[in-house]
């Protein structure tokens, strides 16, 4: 199983000049399974460039695992070239909501006037599932998801292939009413999916000093986003859904901060960043950066 | 009952939130799961019962009655199923009618008692949310 990510931003998609190392492309992340199957962790702008590579490289049959239908996390949805193949058969899983269908809610925005095909009327086939919290094969992996601690119908999904958990929590507020520290794991949000995971993608959108303004938004600070990972085992965390006004600097003062944390298990943590591939093989897990990859 | 939690799995989201909100609260909660085990109760509820939650820890249902003893109003008998929290769990409907509470520490108080099934999804119940408000000015010894 390799992961790689194509947007690790949230909120809203921050393209400039400051943020050109870790990407300013929102929630995104391609899995390909030693089986062959292409899961889509979400479909925030950066599952536009992964549009582009799969259309040099059909995939007849997709499958888009969504955490919740918040716009950095579908905006890019309209622009995957896949959507537009009428040979590819696209499965879309996302949060149950009691009020309306999976479907129905994505095309309140993939519908005119925000967007100028309707989704019925896309060519690619799709179908569409809730997300159930029972698990499921695709290919080689076993997948669970389950709902968490955020604002609307929201899921966290847990990967599991030959022996290695991927879990995704990219919008996550665990702490909100309750102390991390001090409460029992199995009454925190989002331990049943995270537990013993060798890599865990986590929100961490605010650094310390920032989250007290911005408690009830349904995302975390590092602290929180450390504790949450230490009560569930997480061998590595991957701080991921930057800030859209975090820089690449700020980051990095971030990532610092979480080093000092957890200082004698540095190697941890570390942050996201567009183009970062992470592979579970008999080698063990490995994570690859864009300039750690260049010669 | 369905939904058994997994042995040292995690608690659904529904009843994590609950916990929360009644962590916070000055109200009187008591919080059961798909089992019907009284899994948490709050701080208020802690004045009503005499003991803190930690003390207790996790109650199985059949327990429940050593805990509190509730009456009717006019201190005749009640079966757990005829409870607010008992209707809410056996008949997956919300409930509320006046009830005598008698805790540890023996103090009967007349309380109006609310009770909710929390579903996950229309078919799936995660517990049963139950709120107690003391009736002012109208408790004695037992």
């Amino acid at each position: 199983m390799q992961a790689r990510v194509w947007g690790c931003r949230g909120s809203v998609a921050a393209p400039g000049p400051d943020t050109v190392k870790y990407g300013g492309n929102t929630s995104c992340v391609e899995v390909r399974l030693s089986s062959g199957e292409v899961l889509v962790l979400d479909a925030g702008t950066g599952i536009r460039p992964l549009g582009v590579l799969l259309q040099a490289a059909p995939c007849p049959e997709l499958h888009i695992l969504l955490s919740h239908l918040h716009l950095d996390h579908l905006q890019g949805l309209g622009f995957f070239r896949p959507l537009f193949d009428p040979n590819v058969h696209i499965h879309i899983w996302g949060p149950p909501s009691p009020v309306l269908p999976l479907s129905e809610r994505i095309a309140m925005y993939l519908s005119p006037p925000l967007f100028p095909v309707h989704l019925n009327d896309v060519p690619a086939h799709l179908t569409f599932h809730n997300a159930p919290e029972e698990a499921f094969s695709i290919g080689s992996a076993t997948i669970r998801s389950g709902k968490v601690q955020h604002q609307g119908p929201t899921v966290g999904y847990r990967i599991e292939e030959h022996g290695y958990t991927l879990v995704y929590l990219p919008d996550h507020e665990p702490s909100l009413g309750t102390e991390l520290r001090s409460v029992a794991p199995e009454w925190i949000s989002g331990y049943d999916i995270a537990r013993d995971a060798d890599v865990l993608l986590h929100d961490a959108q605010y650094r310390d000093h920032e989250y007290s303004a911005h408690v009830g938004w349904g995302h975390s600070g590092l602290a929180d986003a450390m504790e949450f990972a230490d009560k569930a085992g997480a061998r590595n965390l991957v701080l991921f859904h930057h800030d859209p006004y975090h820089t690449d600097n700020e980051l990095e003062e971030l990532l610092d901060e979480a080093r000092e944390i957890w200082p004698s298990a540095e190697d941890r943590v570390c942050l996201a960043n567009e183009g970062m591939t992470i592979t579970f093989d008999s080698e063990g897990v490995r994570f690859v950066t864009p300039s750690t990859a260049q010669p | 009952m369905d939904n058994e939690a997994p042995a040292g799995g995690g608690k659904p989201l529904t009843l994590i939130l609950a916990r929360e909100l009644a962590s916070n609260l000055a109200t009187p909660m008591f919080l059961l799961d798909a089992r019907g085990v009284l899994v948490y109760y709050n701080d208020a509820a802690a004045l009503l019962i005499g003991r803190a939650f930690g003390e207790l820890g996790e109650i199985p249902a059949e327990e429940f009655g050593a805990v509190i003893r509730l009456r009717t109003s006019d201190d005749k008998p009640l079966r757990r199923r005829d409870t607010p929290a008992g209707i809410a769990f056996f008949e997956r409907r919300p409930a509320h009618r006046t009830l005598a509470a008698t805790g540890y520490d023996g103090v009967r108080r007349l309380v109006h008692a609310t009770a909710y099934p929390l579903f996950g999804s229309n078919t799936e119940m995660h517990g049963v949310v139950s709120v107690f408000w003391e009736v002012a000015g109208e408790e004695d010894d037992a």
